[in-house]
């Protein structure tokens, strides 16, 4: 498979144009904004949590391919985990994209391991992580505007 | 076939200029023979900076191999061709811009920095609580900035000149907003994400029957087409020498005598003054007054290589090249499904930004990179140029004096890469 077609996989290209947990969450939901500014990139996480653990995870905004597929794939990934939890798959994640990751961990990475074909793409790597980034700011609480400028 | 030249010229026909041969001249172009993911390199980012011809690479190493040495301080020999190459440059920057005297061409690190110093030196001198500064929705953020910082400081108005869905200025909206309390205005020669070339010498006449000063933004333009800045009479003139197939880091504001002269200095240091004394300093002259510290030597005698360079081709030869490359290049792309273009003005130059239907720019860099094609994705610092056509950033392809149609051919078939890699 050449690097685009690595990069550029089914599974990413269905996400990213049919982004999924695409929505509001209104309430007491968290709501932070990560903004790229170079790109334009920009999306709103909402984030419910109840006690220590993720109850909903939504997402709203624009981006490119792998940044939406990213954060549609993200929202998925979370209900029902605890905030340590999200911080370990976080790394996880970040690994893979920086190809340090092990093979144990591209396992438990599951269907987020479909964005392994970036680490070929040095410069999409923040494109894969802004939702990311955004989220970790929500889990610590914070309603901010983050950027990964 | 004979021409009407051969006709009508009763005299033996002159040599005429050699044609435009750009396969020729890309061999001046060392970086241009290299490949980029195993594909020729195809370098369509020259919006962005362009590339530099051998004889700006070795004017550099001329430099720094037997003259280096600081300038206008010592009087040993080094120093002497040191300060006679760069003060050289300053008589090229002069004739190219077409200035009265090589005592306005001031030179700075870049455009930015040119519009900084005036927005701060000249700006902070005459603009008042509630007056105005006029700009246009086309501006780049170096043309935006510096007044809205100033503006805070003032307690001024920014008034913005607003562009139709082609990309051309409303000038009778212009017009409008000229009055009493306008005290500068400051306007784009040639946008950097639409390819717009403004009617400046107009927009300059309506401002001066008004009595307000002009700044023409001619980062974009100057590399383009031929700038006579006595014929359009505008007050201020800056540009970059690394657009102008010059070196990084050095750049130009040409400014009306007048104007420098009653202007306090922008930065004080070495070089720029006459006397030093904990009382009281007094400045130098034209044009040191505006240059303190050890400026980038080097760079300015590669951007006055540069500008022979040029001058050697013909900016009229230039511009025409890069006109029909343009059209072809327009054309080229209205023929591809789902592509639109943003910027279509009847009077612009060299910039193809454009949007594919359901792929973002940054998906399309990423696949033309791997093409071997060099283009730039995102806002291209002209953010509100993107809030105006409602996307949040495009794809730009922008042309040089070395690019040629199979280049053009070479990033269509790229653009059909990415709708089959993306789509």
């Amino acid at each position: 498979m050449s690097d685009l077609r690595e990069l550029y996989q089914d599974l990413i290209k269905d996400h990213s144009k049919k982004p999924r947990n695409f929505r509001v969450l209104e309430g007491d939901a968290r709501r932070v904004e990560g903004y790229n500014p170079l790109c334009g990139d920009r999306f709103t996480i909402y984030l419910d949590m109840d006690g220590g653990v993720v109850k909903d995870v939504a997402f709203q905004g624009t981006g490119c391919a792998i940044s939406t597929a990213s954060a549609s794939m993200m929202t998925q990934c979370l209900k029902g985990k605890t905030r340590a939890e999200a911080e370990q798959l976080f790394q996880k994640f970040h690994h893979l994209l920086t190809g340090e990751t092990s093979e144990a961990e591209e396992m438990e990475l599951g269907k987020l391991a479909v964005f392994s074909g970036v680490r070929k793409f040095p410069v999409r790597v923040k494109c894969a992580t802004l939702a990311w980034h955004t989220l970790r700011a929500a889990l610590e609480g914070a309603e901010k505007t983050i950027s990964t400028e | 076939m004979k021409t009407a030249m051969d006709v009508l010229s009763p005299e033996p026909r002159l040599a005429r200029p050699a044609p435009f041969d750009v396969q020729r001249i890309r061999e001046d172009f060392p970086i241009l023979r290299q490949k980029v993911h195993g594909k020729p390199l195809v370098y369509l980012d020259n919006a962005n900076t362009t590339q530099k011809p051998q004889a700006v690479l070795d004017a550099l190493s001329h430099y720094y191999t037997t003259d280096n040495s600081n300038i206008h301080r010592s009087t040993h020999l080094l120093s002497e061709r040191a300060t006679e190459g760069y003060e050289t440059a300053r008589v090229k920057v002069q004739h190219f811009l077409n200035a009265a005297s090589s005592a306005e061409i001031i030179f700075t690190r870049n455009a930015t920095e040119g519009i900084n110093l005036v927005a701060s030196s000249y700006g902070r001198r005459h603009v008042q609580k509630g007056d105005e500064i006029v700009i246009s929705a086309m501006e780049h953020h170096a043309n935006i900035v510096p007044w809205q910082i100033l503006c805070e400081e003032k307690g001024a108005l920014l008034r913005v000149i607003p562009i139709s869905d082609a990309g051309e200025l409303f000038l009778e909206k212009y017009e409008q907003l000229l009055s009493p309390r306008t005290k500068f205005v400051s306007i784009v020669q040639m946008s950097n994400s639409l390819g717009t070339i403004n009617p400046v010498r107009d927009m300059i006449a309506k401002a001066h029957a008004r009595g307000i000063p002009v700044l023409v933004d001619g980062a974009q333009a100057a590399y383009h087409t031929r700038v006579d800045v006595q014929q359009m009479d505008c007050d201020f003139y800056v540009f970059s020498g690394h657009k102008l197939y010059g070196p990084t880091g050095i750049g130009v504001l040409y400014g009306k005598k007048q104007h420098l002269d009653a202007m306090p200095p922008y930065q004080g240091g070495g070089d720029m003054i006459r006397s030093v004394t904990f009382e009281k300093t007094t400045y130098n002259s034209l044009p040191h007054k505006f240059e303190a510290g050890t400026p980038h030597i080097a760079g300015a005698i590669g951007l006055g290589a540069a500008i022979d360079y040029l001058q050697g081709l013909g900016m009229e030869r230039v511009a025409a090249h890069e006109q029909e490359l343009l059209a072809y290049a327009t054309a080229a792309l209205a023929e591809i499904p789902g592509l639109r273009l943003i910027g279509t003005a009847e009077a612009k130059a060299s910039i193809l930004s454009f949007v594919l239907e359901g792929m973002h720019p940054h998906d399309i860099g990423t696949v033309l990179d791997q093409e071997g094609i060099a283009i730039r994705t995102g806002q291209h610092c002209t953010q509100p140029v993107m809030d105006r056509y409602g996307v949040p950033a495009t794809a730009r392809a922008s042309l040089a004096l070395y690019n040629t149609k199979e280049e053009i051919d070479a990033l269509v078939k790229g653009i059909h890469i990415v709708q089959e890699v993306l789509g």
